[in-house]
Order: structure tokens, then sequence, then C-alpha cells
């Protein structure tokens, strides 16, 4: 299972004075939006046929994450201390160096990280790990060897696929409904193994050049306490013929 | 630069995005060449329509690629690499497109860029812009290491130049059975309200924050005369049924008036409602990206401009 520890998207973001980076002061993190949904996944399968369920997550400060996964009832966590920065093949090259000697029938992760967008991480191990894989997964069926999944394709369609173990999926959000964290999965997740593993960073494949704010075309903003601004949408649904 | 685009196709009919892959190949290409792939079985009709905008189009085709399989489409564009080595390989950021690019990338020893709206080659060194944030921020990427993959957004390179190219036939083959086995397309469900013949959408995001607050939005559109709708965390959670969902996973709508109430205006929801007669967008972050296709904005608490419009429209309507 990866895991990110992931910046809000609803926070106030402000870009570093070298123009290259975040000021992560006011950033807010917490688990990737896509990752509780295939936490949540791993936990049922394991319920449903047993096993273990192992989170990994990349980061310096992942700790929380890692830790909140476990309160979930993951069973143990792996973390790599490092910053990949935006660069993600970098992400995907650590997490097959630090799960080197896992052994593991099913390895799953998001579809996408809210705060990078990249939708590649998943596929990145697959290719490096040579396993079988299917992203943006809506429903998973384990079946003797095999696991039968659900994808999400465009416009409301989706395929079904079957894939022999082990292999790789990124989940979909919406394929179950996350639990919460209890007060006793946060006892118990106290005296769970989380190990830090040492990985050297590679080369970069992605500088980052300049950050900077969309050059978009920005609505005409309505203005006043709410009582004018209702008023002048009025005028507009009226002027529109709306109402 | 030796660019290729690669074809996408689904129930017998082109994907637009293959046309703007290679517009943008054209763009970036230099002294050097756009070239077209297009793989599956019965495809000289859509290799005739691609060699319109390519200086070549590569056809590789066999019954078992009629439908995309990843590890076979991977397998016979290896293939063609290994022969005709590509600089810069471009995709479309579709569920097709996002398989494919990073494990080309991989097995290329390339690199891997995904979403991207802009592509700028100079000196033989590759920079490319992408949203980070679902669409707060920009980052311009520079790429260390060649061959690229890249996948590209929809809409964002819509034009391009004729090009007069030619066809190329190869006899290129799966050289493997694949491991991910295709069973069916299934189709999506048809629910009580079709909410892409609506007139009037009140479309609600997470930042309606609980079920029990869409029947808020509910009482707006039967003011208005029409329906509601959602993006995909509102669809998720079970607050909406899924035929509700608009974007690219959902549906795709164009109503006289589209109003976007708690909805933070990331691409997959804005592609299926960025056409739309008239947008207005409620967000209490004035920093939204929906307040970037919105018409007019309102940077407020929907809570505090909501139930004060019903307010206003009852005593209207008397
Ligand atoms: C493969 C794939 C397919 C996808 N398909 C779709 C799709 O079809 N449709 C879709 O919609 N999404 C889709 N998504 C998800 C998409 O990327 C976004 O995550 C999603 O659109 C965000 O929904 P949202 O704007 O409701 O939520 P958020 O991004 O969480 O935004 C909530 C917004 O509400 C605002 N807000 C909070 N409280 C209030 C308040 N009281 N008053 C006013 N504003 C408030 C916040 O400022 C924020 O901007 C897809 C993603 C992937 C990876
Ligand atoms: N730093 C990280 N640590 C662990 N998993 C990650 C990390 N970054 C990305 N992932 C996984 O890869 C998925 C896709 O992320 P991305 O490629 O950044 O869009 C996420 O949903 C996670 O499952």
């Amino acid at each position: 299972m990866l895991v990110k520890h992931a910046a809000s998207t609803e926070a106030e973001i402000r870009i570093g004075t070298d123009g290259k980076s975040l000021d992560t002061r006011g950033l807010e993190f917490e688990i990737n939006d896509w990752d509780r949904y295939a936490v949540e996944e791993a936990l049922r399968i394991k319920e449903a046929h047993g096993g273990e369920v192992v989170v990994v997550g990349v980061g310096i400060d992942c700790d929380p994450t890692l830790r909140k996964c476990l309160a979930m009832g993951a069973d143990r966590a792996i973390k790599v201390p490092i910053d990949t920065g935006m660069d993600p093949y970098l992400t995907a090259k650590a997490i097959k160096e630090a799960i080197k000697g896992e052994k593991f029938d099913l390895i799953l992760a998001g579809v996408m990280s809210q705060d990078l967008n990249y939708s590649l991480v998943g596929v990145l191990l697959a290719a490096m790990l040579d396993l079988p894989f299917a992203t943006a997964v809506t429903s998973v069926k384990i079946e003797d060897g095999k696991v039968r999944v659900l994808r999400e394709l465009e416009g409301g369609y989706q395929e079904e696929d079957v894939l022999p173990l082990p292999c790789l999926l990124t989940v979909q959000s919406g394929i179950n409904e996350p639990r919460y964290v209890s007060i006793m999965g946060i006892k118990r997740a106290r005296t769970k193994e989380l190990r830090e593993v040492k990985v050297t960073l590679g080369e970069p494949t992605l500088v980052v050049e300049r950050i900077y704010h969309p050059p978009i075309k920005k609505a005409e903003m309505l203005e006043g306490d709410a009582p004018k601004i209702v008023d002048q949408l009025i005028e507009i649904l009226k002027s529109r013929g709306l109402i | 630069m030796r660019v290729f685009a690669i074809a996408e196709h689904r129930f017998g009919e082109l994907n637009s995005i293959s046309f703007e892959l290679l517009h943008l190949a054209n763009s970036i290409k230099g002294s050097g060449t756009s070239e077209a792939v297009i793989i599956g079985r019965d495809v000289a009709g859509f290799a005739r329509e691609l060699v319109r905008h390519a200086d070549k189009v590569w056809v590789i085709s066999d019954e078992s690629l009629e439908n995309y399989n990843p590890d076979l489409y991977i397998d016979v564009l290896l293939q063609l690499f290994r022969i005709e080595t590509p600089d810069i390989v471009l995709i479309g950021h579709t569920s097709q497109g996002c398989e494919l690019a990073p494990y080309l990338a991989v097995k290329l020893g390339g690199s891997v860029a995904t979403d991207v709206v802009g592509v700028n080659v100079s000196n033989d060194a590759v920079t490319v812009s992408r949203y980070i944030f679902q669409g707060k921020l920009m980052v311009d990427l520079k790429i260390t290491k060649l061959p690229c993959v890249l996948t590209i957004r929809q809409g964002v390179f819509k034009e391009g130049p004729e090009v007069n190219g030619e066809v190329i036939n190869t006899d290129i083959k799966p050289s493997r059975s694949p491991a991910r086995s295709f069973v069916k397309f299934i189709k999506p469900e048809v629910g009580e309200v079709d909410i892409s013949q609506a007139d009037v959408i009140v479309a609600v995001g997470r930042g309606i924050g609980d079920a029990s607050n869409i029947k808020l939005a509910e009482e707006l559109a039967q003011i208005l005369g029409g329906v509601v709708a959602g993006s995909r965390p509102v669809i998720d959670s079970g607050w909406l049924p899924k035929d509700r969902q608009v974007g690219i996973s959902g549906k795709t709508v164009k109503p006289k008036l589209y109003l976007a109430l708690g909805i933070s205006g990331a691409f997959q929801h804005v592609i299926g409602m960025k056409d739309s007669d008239l947008i207005i967008a409620v967000n209490k972050d004035p920093e939204a990206p929906i307040f970037g296709v919105a018409h007019y904005g309102i940077a407020s608490d929907l809570f505090e401009i909501v139930p004060l419009l019903i307010k206003k429209l009852k005593e209207i309507r008397g």
C-alpha cells in the first residue's frame, strides 16, 4: 500500500521567495484523498482473505499519515525519510528500493496525489518491478490467484479486466466508504512497527524551473456584503431571462 | 526533434486528442518530424485521417489489438521504438494514456510528465508546463532525460497546420500474450434525471459539507426550474447518485445556467461544464480555479449566499 502525506488544496498556498518552491508555512498535510480509499480497500481484502497490510510512505515528515493508516488497521509501516520534490520517478525508485526483500501479492496505490496530480507513482513502480497493473480501479475481487477489476474510463464507461497476482492496482475514489479511525485503533497503532528505511536518492528526471499563479481569465467578481451580492446575482439572472 | 504521437480510439471512433497531439508535435518538432502511431485492428481509415496532420503514420494492426490492452500496446510500441527512436512521445492524458505513458517511460529508459498543457523545446532542451494543486498553481519543469513521454491535457492544442505525410504499414505483431485480459465494456447506468438535458443546473461540490445540505441546493434548483448535479467527491460520498456527476468520468453538460457551489474547479470537473452559457461560481476561496472558467464569481461562504438567494427569489415569485 503506497500512501502519500500530501498537502491540502484548500489552504492558501504561497510560493517560496526563490520562485521554485512552496512556502510550507500555512500548508496543511493530510493523507492523500485517493489513498484513503486505497487503504480501506487493502483492509477489506485482508479481512476477507487474510494476510498483512503494509503501508509505505516517502517523505521526511510523513509519520502522521502512516500512523493514521496503522490506526485504521494496517499492520506495519515503512517510511522512506527523503524529499523527492516534484519528481515522481524518484518517489517510485525510492519505494522500489525500500520494499526490496518484501514479499507481496498485491500493491495498491491511489490514482493521483491531490497536490502534484501526476497519476504516475503507481504505474512507474509497476514498470520498475515488471508487474501487471491496472489503473483507476473501481472494484476489486480476488479469485483464486487472480484479481477481477473494474476500471473507470471516460464518460461513465467502465471496463472489466482480469489480472494475475502479484500485480499493482491504482484505486479510484468512491470505490468504498473509508472507515473512521477509532480511539482503540489509535491506541493499538502506538505499538505497531513504523520502520525507517534509508535509500539513496537517484538522478532527478524533472527539475522545477518556476512555480507561478496560472494566467487565468478571471471571472467578474461580485463584491459587497451578502445582500448586495445576491441583488447583483438576481439582476444577472433577470437580464438573461433566467427568472 | 523526432516527436511521436500515440493516437487513441474506442468504439470505432478516433479520439480528437489524437489530432491535438499532432498539432503539438508539429509545433515543437523543429527540423525533425511529427509521427503518429495507430494501433488496432482495422485502422486504415484512421491512418488516412491522421496523415493529414503528420509527417508519418505508423500502422500497427492485428486482431489481438482491437481493444486497448496495456501489455500488448506497450509490447508493440517498444518494438517500434527500438528501431524508430523517439525524442518525445506524446499521449493523451486519458484513462488509457495514463497507463501507457509511465510504463513506456521506464522501459525506454527516459522520463515522463503528465497532464501537460505547454511544451517548450529550445536547443534540444525540453521544458513542460502543468498545473498542480488541482489548478491552483502552475509549474515549469525541465526534463533532464530524453526520450520523454508526455501526457497532454485535452482541449489545449486544438489547432494546427495541415501536413502531407505518408502512411507506413508495419508488420509488428505482439510478441507475447498479455498478463491482463480484457473481459468487457460496461455502459454507464441510466438514471431518472438526465442532467445533460437540463437548462439550469445547480452543482454542488465538497464545499456543501454534508449530505444533509443537499436539500439547500434542491430548493434552489426547484425555484430556478433546474436540477441538482455534483462534483466527484459528492457522488463518491453517496450524497448524490452517480448519474448526477459532471466531469470527465461523468457527464458533459451545457445548460443555460451552471451554478457551481463549493466546487474548486479541477480540470476533470471543468471539462464537463466549461461550455455552459452562463457559469456562476460561489467559493469561499478567492484563489479557487473555478473562477478561471466562471463568468461571474462570488468569493463567499455558500451558506451565506444561497439561503439569502432562495429567500429573495421566493419574494420575487411571490
Ligand atoms: C481519473 C480522474 C477522474 C475524475 N473525474 C472527475 C469527474 O468526472 N468529475 C469531477 O467533478 N471530478 C473528477 N475527478 C476529481 C477531480 O480531480 C477533483 O478532485 C474534484 O473535481 C474536486 O471536487 P470538488 O471541487 O467538489 O472538491 P474540492 O477540490 O475539495 O473543492 C471544494 C471547494 O469548496 C470550497 N468550499 C468549502 N467550503 C465552502 C463553503 N462553505 N462555501 C463556499 N465554498 C466552500 C473550497 O474552497 C474548495 O474550493 C477525477 C479525478 C481523476 C483522477
Ligand atoms: N511520497 C509518496 N509516498 C508514498 N506513496 C506515494 C507518494 N507519492 C505518490 N504516492 C502514491 O502514488 C499515487 C499517485 O501519486 P502521483 O503520481 O503523485 O499522482 C498516490 O495516490 C500514492 O498512492
